[in-house]
């Protein structure tokens, strides 16, 4: 497998970095045969990134890479990578890597008497690159060189001499630069951004007390590339860029139907939710949220799917326990290996992190059906917009996979009222189904209404529900209730509501947006 | 009396150079021609020079973990001491290696 991008309408070839998700954000990766400057404040991840750049160019395509250290040496280089799982030692047993060691001396840089160049690190450079026959040359930090050599117009001709040997060569080439401020000037000297032709940002921000790691590609030059700044986080495996947005346009649309464990329901969503659908199920607490959730499992069961359910609120003992009281058996469907519960506690770790267990989750389980309860869970410890990140990233990779989703959201008050969860993810899911309490002469009845459904005809009245040991009963629309959604709700005489049924039925059943 | 003994120290010692150069430009030659200059003048000829190209020989340069060319690298005597340039300052040569020149002790 070659690394090498289809290069269309003249724009400049690139290169997969196979680093996940950048290839994304990057439309591709980064420009073939080009200088990319990396930089980022102390902490940001540079050398991680340029390790992982290396490693991965071994790994996924067998291309040779040559390390320049000007900073750390290249033996505690070989120790910090080892936690991703990169055996660097073996890569150059085995011709694949290489270091160039300019790391500092005990005794100092030597004086100096009269005019140098820089001749001695490209032979080096240029021998090493040889040697493994290198496709990408990193060269970490140049912060680190300037601290040893102070010419600014020496380093500026020097640089940009090596970054021409190199791109003539065909490599691809990341420099690595310190910055002080993560939203200041690109470098100190701005030489760096001088001599590169692209420039990516890392940044590592306290965002409400939390650390947040972003990443932004400032400019690729004559190359098209995401604009904006991208979540990232450092896993067991190196970086993972969390692309938002992603693949959003590839992503087919399913006609086909599942079931939703509940008849009732999948008669008012017209004949069940879609196979590749987002379904966001909203209500107070007891509303009967859990059960939509477990019934959905049960219908996985039933049609013989795989469903992963991600509880963020209930133990998993006391989701079984709750199932078996609706007459679903979720220890015999875990058994079958066709359940998997996953208990996270929300506060564990950052977004991206969550993120990027949950895919590898459903990456191994390959299950046909998500549920997440709650969501609400998950926005109590993100930051609003990680939140929404979360959301966008999660419910794009199911949709990339074709697995259908149920999130629950929690309202706050009993009593109609939208959530914030809601406000701000309302548009990310293809449905909406609303649980809510009506209060009927000092009786609390429950409802259930299909809010919204991509592409599909619905039923738009609000239905009476109970539940009993058996599950979830739906029953007729209210006909004597109006407000429901709002709390608010009177009730209308029958003879008003009698003159309104037709009505109802007609319009009950319109194309969904 | 003093200056008699480190006279007739010096007198046996050698000293052995490595000079490491990037292709044959101007700066290459000139370095050259000012260590061979400051071998002659200032340590009477008693010196040994090898002379590295890193372009032809860049294995060389990486096990010596040389930087910049000019790279002069005075291996013997011990301690081996660098200096980067075209050495055109030979009094500034001859202290950043720590040496003392002939002509230097003839004169006091």
């Amino acid at each position: 497998m070659n690394s090498m991008v289809n290069n269309h309408d003249g724009a400049v070839a690139k290169i997969a970095t196979g680093i996940p998700g950048f290839d994304v954000i990057a439309e591709g990766g980064l420009p073939a045969g080009r200088v990319t400057l990396v930089a980022g404040t102390a902490g940001s991840a540079k050398t991680i990134f340029s390790a992982h750049f290396l490693a991965a160019g071994i790994t996924a395509f067998g291309e040779g890479g040559v390390f320049v250290t000007f900073e750390d040496n290249p033996d505690d280089i070989r120790r910090n990578v080892r936690a991703f799982g990169w055996d660097v030692a073996a890569w150059e047993d085995a011709g694949k890597w290489a270091f160039v060691d300019v790391s500092p001396e005990q005794e100092g840089p030597p004086p100096v008497v009269g005019q140098f160049d820089l001749g001695a690190l490209l032979a080096r450079i240029e021998h090493a690159a040889q040697r493994v026959n290198a496709k990408r040359v990193v060269l970490d930090s140049m912060s680190a060189l300037f601290m040893t050599l102070t010419d600014r117009s020496l380093l500026r001709t020097e640089l940009y001499r090596i970054s021409m040997a190199l791109k003539r060569a065909g490599r691809t080439v990341l420099f690595t630069s310190e910055r002080t401020d993560d939203y200041g000037d690109i470098t100190r000297f701005g030489i760096e951004e001088f001599v590169a032709d692209n420039v990516l940002l890392l940044r590592n921000i306290l965002v409400e007390e939390k650390r947040r790691r972003t990443m932004e590609i400032l400019k690729f030059r004559g190359a098209p590339h995401q604009r904006g700044e991208v979540p990232f986080t450092i896993t067991a495996e190196g970086v993972v860029v969390i692309a938002l947005t992603a693949q959003e346009l590839t992503q087919k649309s399913s006609r086909v139907r599942i079931r939703s464990g509940i008849d009732e329901l999948d008669a008012m969503c017209h004949g069940g939710f879609f196979r590749d659908s987002i379904v966001l199920v909203s209500g107070a607490t007891g509303t009967g949220k859990t059960l939509l959730v477990t019934q959905f499992l049960a219908g996985g069961f039933s049609a013989n799917e795989k469903c992963l359910l991600f509880a963020f609120e209930e133990s998993r003992d006391q989701l079984i326990r709750n199932a078996s009281a609706w007459g679903i058996d979720f220890a015999r469907m875990e058994r079958d290996g066709l359940l998997r519960i996953v208990n996270q506690y929300p506060h564990a770790m950052p977004m991206e992190d969550h993120l990027v267990r949950m895919g590898e989750i459903v990456e191994q389980f390959q299950p046909l059906r998500v549920a997440v309860d709650s969501l609400s869970a998950l926005e109590r410890v993100f930051s609003l917009r990680a939140f929404r990140e979360f959301v966008i990233s999660f419910t794009s990779m199911l949709k990339r996979r074709g697995t259908a989703g149920l999130f629950t959201s929690t309202t706050p008050s009993l009593l109609g009222g939208g959530s914030v969860t809601e406000k701000h993810i309302s548009t990310l899911t293809d449905s909406i189904i609303l649980l809510r309490y009506v209060e009927r002469f000092g009786e609390m009845l429950r409802s259930i209404a299909v809010l919204k459904m991509r592409g599909s005809l619905h039923d738009k009245r609000l239905r009476e529900f109970t539940i009993d040991g058996d599950g979830m009963h739906i029953g007729d629309p209210f006909r004597d209730v109006s407000g429901i959604l709002s709390g608010l709700h009177t009730f209308v005489g029958p003879n008003e509501a009698a003159g309104d049924v037709a009505g109802a039925v007609e319009s009950g059943m319109k194309e969904g947006a | 009396m003093v200056h008699a003994i480190r006279h007739s120290l010096r007198a046996v010692s050698r000293y052995t150079f490595r000079l490491f150069i990037a292709g044959d430009s101007l700066r290459s030659r000139q370095a050259v021609a000012n260590l061979k200059r400051l071998g002659e003048e200032r340590l009477g000829g008693r010196y040994d020079l090898t002379v590295i190209d890193v372009i032809s020989d860049p294995a060389s340069a990486e096990a010596a973990r040389v930087l910049t060319t000019p790279t002069l690298v005075k291996e013997a005597p011990t301690p081996a001491r660098r200096v980067t340039g075209d050495l055109t300052d030979a009094v500034l040569v001859m202290m950043a290696l720590g040496l003392e020149s002939d002509h230097d002790l003839r004169t006091e």
